[in-house]
């Protein structure tokens, strides 16, 4: 039996980039940057973005949460009187644990994209996952909580290595928790050098002003030449 | 992570190049800095691959380990920590995987390790498959 070697030389996760390219293209004609926000389950994505665009009038920002079910979080965010849309991932690409262009993209007609300039996606809970799906986005940043733990950055370093803005949250807790904050900081940096950090107490109130100044600053860094 | 729609992505990808040829043999480059099981992608593999063309196919793969590349010097290394006895890693700088030049500091540039791809396919000649 004959056989004939077909060099194919292709992503099997080309389907998503090509969609996350389209996403791109359609946030990128309306003017509007995009950030993933991403974590571990509870660390305080949604809290930081209660506290922080509670009083951010400039950019104008809509959210796009992802949970797996339930529209909770953007319960939370509606009563900040700001654009925000519920995507629960029953179905796509990879199935529930995090979101993907297809399903991003299924979500864009509930946007009005020409209300605002920063739509930030609030992914789902999830270490693993969506660091290696692709939405369209412009920035990844990622929160992480004091009570997860120092070793975190070397056990999830692609999801560590693919934000460039680690948020260190629930710093509060530090006199509660053993947290070394030097070696977590030393571990980020040994897994993506020139990573920046923010130390932020949510419930405080802490650090919450430069994690804000960050945000706004997201659509004047995105249209900058690189 | 994921093997499963991995998996049915690779019989997708191979299915689209065979031109309605049986799939016999699928080689796939994986990167060391990507999450995937290679033998849980095998296993689903054989499950998503029933009732297609690469029903039977036989998946194979290359590790391709990280390398990075400093812009400065120029020098090449895999970032991966030494392996080192569990008792002296904990809590030190040994278990730390190397993204920076040891002689520049400066963040080295990926040149391999991220790869997730189908790199060949083998399928059955077709005039063939019909006498068989």
């Amino acid at each position: 039996m004959h056989r004939t070697k077909i060099r194919v030389t292709e992503d099997a996760l080309d389907a998503n980039e090509t969609i996350a390219r389209a996403n791109r293209d359609d946030f990128d004609r309306a003017g509007v940057s995009v950030l993933n926000l991403m974590s571990a389950p509870g660390s305080g994505k949604t809290t930081l973005l209660e506290r922080a665009l509670k009083d951010l009038d400039s950019p104008r920002v809509g959210v796009l949460e992802g949970d797996v079910q339930g529209s909770l979080d953007a319960d939370r965010l509606a009563g900040l009187h700001i654009p925000v849309t519920q995507l629960n991932t029953d179905s796509g690409f990879g199935g529930e644990c995090h979101l993907d262009a297809n399903m991003v993209h299924s979500a864009i007609p509930d946007l009005d994209l020409d209300e605002i300039d920063l739509l930030i996606v609030e992914n789902v809970g999830n270490l693993v996952c969506p660091a290696e799906f692709r939405i369209g986005e412009d920035v990844k940043a990622m929160v992480a909580s004091v009570a997860e733990g120092e070793d975190k950055p070397l056990k999830y370093p692609l999801m560590y290595r693919s934000c460039e803005m680690v948020v260190v949250n629930k710093i509060d807790l530090l006199p509660h928790v053993d947290f070394d904050m030097d070696r977590f900081l030393a571990n980020v940096d040994a897994v993506n050098p020139g990573a920046e950090h923010l130390l932020v107490s949510a419930r405080t109130g802490e650090g919450v002003d430069e994690w804000r100044a960050w945000l706004a600053g997201i659509p004047e860094r995105a249209a900058a030449p690189a | 992570m994921h093997e499963l729609s991995i998996a049915q992505a690779v019989v997708d990808t191979a299915t689209k190049h065979a031109g309605g040829r049986r799939v016999k043999l699928i080689s796939l480059r994986l990167g060391t800095m990507r999450q995937v099981v290679f033998d849980s992608l095998d296993f689903y593999f054989g499950i998503v691959a029933r009732d297609t063309l690469c029903e039977g196919a036989e998946l194979e793969h290359e590790l391709v380990s990280a390398r990075l590349r400093c812009p400065e010097c120029g020098r090449e290394w895999d970032p991966a920590p030494q392996p080192v006895a569990s008792h002296e890693a904990v809590g030190s700088d040994l278990a730390l995987p190397v993204f920076r030049c040891a002689d520049c500091g400066v963040p080295g540039e990926i040149q391999a390790g991220g790869e997730l791809e189908v790199e060949s396919i083998e399928v059955e000649d077709a005039a063939e498959a019909t006498l068989s």
